[in-house]
């Protein structure tokens, strides 16, 4: 290796770190954080879809998405006990979360170190989009919303009149409330414009380079934040509009329903 | 640093555009460890035929007149193929023309009364030894951690003894277009080199000849590239700043082979 005779010596941004056991050595570098980022990234999306999918069910009337909500406990009942595949499921997702949150950090961090020093002249950007350049803010936008959402509609802390089990009069009175119904349009925007950079780059982090996906990327990324979109925010729209109305729906009980 | 020749002295220059009157805003800092900052330049009578650089001789002279100290830049071959005159000019590397680096950006993209802002490539594997050049070595680095095929030199080889498809040689010759400016680097909001390490990677992954060093020069060339830049986000401002135009789908390919690599058997990297 030649020494560098610069009288500008050149540092190092990473500093040296003992390699880990493989595969988690792929982790330790930038374009293997970017991996794992895709990776959870698709179990969110599919989350994301799925759940989304599931809420129209509000629009077949209290008993179906009521009966929904319960099934959703008692997938694969006769194999596992009930909740055991929900709370499997769910272990999947906070771990997808927290891996993508860790490596989103710590991706930061490095990038940071990389450019220290700003241009003192305003940057022109001619690629990079608002939605590439807002990905850290829009990802926070969606956490806090996340854990307001488990609050409303899953814990019930936040939500005055919340029944266990009845979906529907939840979502009804929740999003009857103007600056609640506010907060999940706002949240449902960060989350669009969020999809829309990820569900474009995974492709990238992945390294499917096939030339016949190009154009498909784009059109992926635009229709599945564009989906995600109109389906999550027409619940609140709904119920503002008086579409979606709670007159005393109960929650579905099964025939032969031994308590929860 | 900077060097001038006759013809832009402006008594030799014969000028049938126009001629514009400019304010220039340059990065000074007398050396690597010195306090920079912005100073602010009046350069008239600048013909629109002056290339970039010969706009900088231009003040150059009139600075070294005035026994004021020359504006350091990088410059070589002026022609847009040596790679060394990057420079960030208001906000975009290389400046507003797209696909070509500075020495072939011409004043007529310019009008008189603008003001023009000129700053070194800003990295913190970039460091700046005076002025407007930067220590671009860092990139050297990550090209001697694989950015070659070791092969047994003899007597030339008969040429079509290894057959490689029409794409593949144009996917790999547009890559091997990399003049390894630094413009990707200096133009990414993360400081990354991603797309320098792909190209680089890539004109030697894509061909036959790559093939055997294939997953050791792509790990090797990405954990060298991690040492001292930033991370990928695709946001793509590389590929716009790149006077060679390398595509972004570079990286595509390089981030598909690092983690192949990792499970890789190296033991049949030799089957077709």
């Amino acid at each position: 290796m030649q020494q560098d005779q610069s009288s500008a010596p050149l540092r190092r941004v990473q500093p040296a770190r003992r390699r880990w056991p493989w595969p988690l050595d792929l982790y330790q570098s930038a374009v293997g954080k970017k991996w794992a980022m895709a990776v959870t990234g698709v179990m969110l999306l599919g989350f994301v879809f799925f759940h989304m999918l599931g809420n129209l069910k509000v629009y077949l009337g209290p008993a179906q998405i009521n009966h929904y909500g319960e099934w959703l406990r008692d997938i694969a009942v006769p194999a596992l006990p009930r909740t055991v595949f929900l709370w499997l499921l769910r272990c999947g997702l906070i771990a997808a979360f927290a891996v993508h949150m860790h490596a989103a950090y710590a991706l930061t961090r490095m990038n940071h170190r990389a450019r220290p020093t700003k241009y003192a002249s305003e940057r022109d950007y001619v690629a990079a989009n608002f939605a590439s350049r807002t990905m850290r803010w829009t990802g926070i936008i969606v956490i806090l919303f996340l854990f307001f959402h488990l609050a409303d509609l899953t814990w019930g802390s936040l939500n005055p009149h919340f029944v266990r089990g009845n979906v529907y009069h939840n979502m009804a009175y929740s999003f009857s409330r103007v600056p609640v119904a506010a907060i999940y349009i706002v949240a449902n925007l960060a989350l669009a414009v969020h999809i829309f950079h990820g569900a474009w780059s995974l492709f990238a982090s992945l390294g499917v380079s096939n030339p016949k996906l190009v154009a498909f990327r784009r059109r992926f990324a635009v229709g599945f934040a564009s989906i995600i979109l109109l389906g999550n925010i027409s619940f609140p729209i709904a119920v503002q509009a008086h579409i979606i109305e709670d007159h005393g729906s109960t929650p579905y009980h099964a025939p032969t329903e031994q308590g929860r | 640093m900077s060097q001038t020749n006759g013809q832009t002295g402006g008594q030799t220059a014969v000028h049938h555009g126009r001629t514009l009157d400019l304010k220039l805003c340059i990065w000074r800092q007398p050396g690597p460890r010195a306090e920079g900052r912005m100073v602010e330049y009046d350069l008239p009578g600048v013909s629109e035929d002056m290339s970039f650089l010969e706009m900088l001789d231009l003040l150059n002279e009139r600075l070294i007149a005035k026994e004021q100290e020359p504006v350091a830049f990088e410059h070589d071959c002026r022609e847009g193929i040596c790679g060394s005159c990057g420079m960030m000019i208001n906000g975009q590397a290389h400046g507003p023309q797209l696909g070509t680096a500075t020495c072939q950006l011409h004043m007529r993209k310019f009008n008189s009364g603008d003001v023009i802002e000129i700053e070194p490539w800003r990295a913190a594997a970039f460091p700046i030894v005076r002025d407007l050049v930067v220590n671009r070595s860092a990139l050297d680095r990550i090209v001697e951690a694989g950015g070659y095929i070791s092969v047994t030199a003899g007597a030339a080889p008969e040429a079509n003894i290894i057959p490689v498809p029409k794409p593949v040689a144009d996917a790999a010759f547009d890559a091997a277009a990399c003049i390894g400016c630094g413009a990707c680097v200096a133009a990414c909001p993360n400081g990354a080199a991603q797309l320098f390490t792909a190209a680089k990677v890539a004109h030697l992954n894509l061909l036959p000849q790559g093939q055997a060093e294939r997953f050791s020069r792509t790990e090797a060339m990405v954990e060298r590239m991690e040492e001292f830049f930033g991370s990928c986000t695709f946001h793509g401002e590389c590929e716009a700043a790149c006077p060679k135009r390398i595509s972004l789908e570079n990286i595509v390919l390089m981030n598909g082979d690092y983690v192949r690599a990792k499970f890789k058997n190296r033991r049949l990297a030799g089957r077709r």
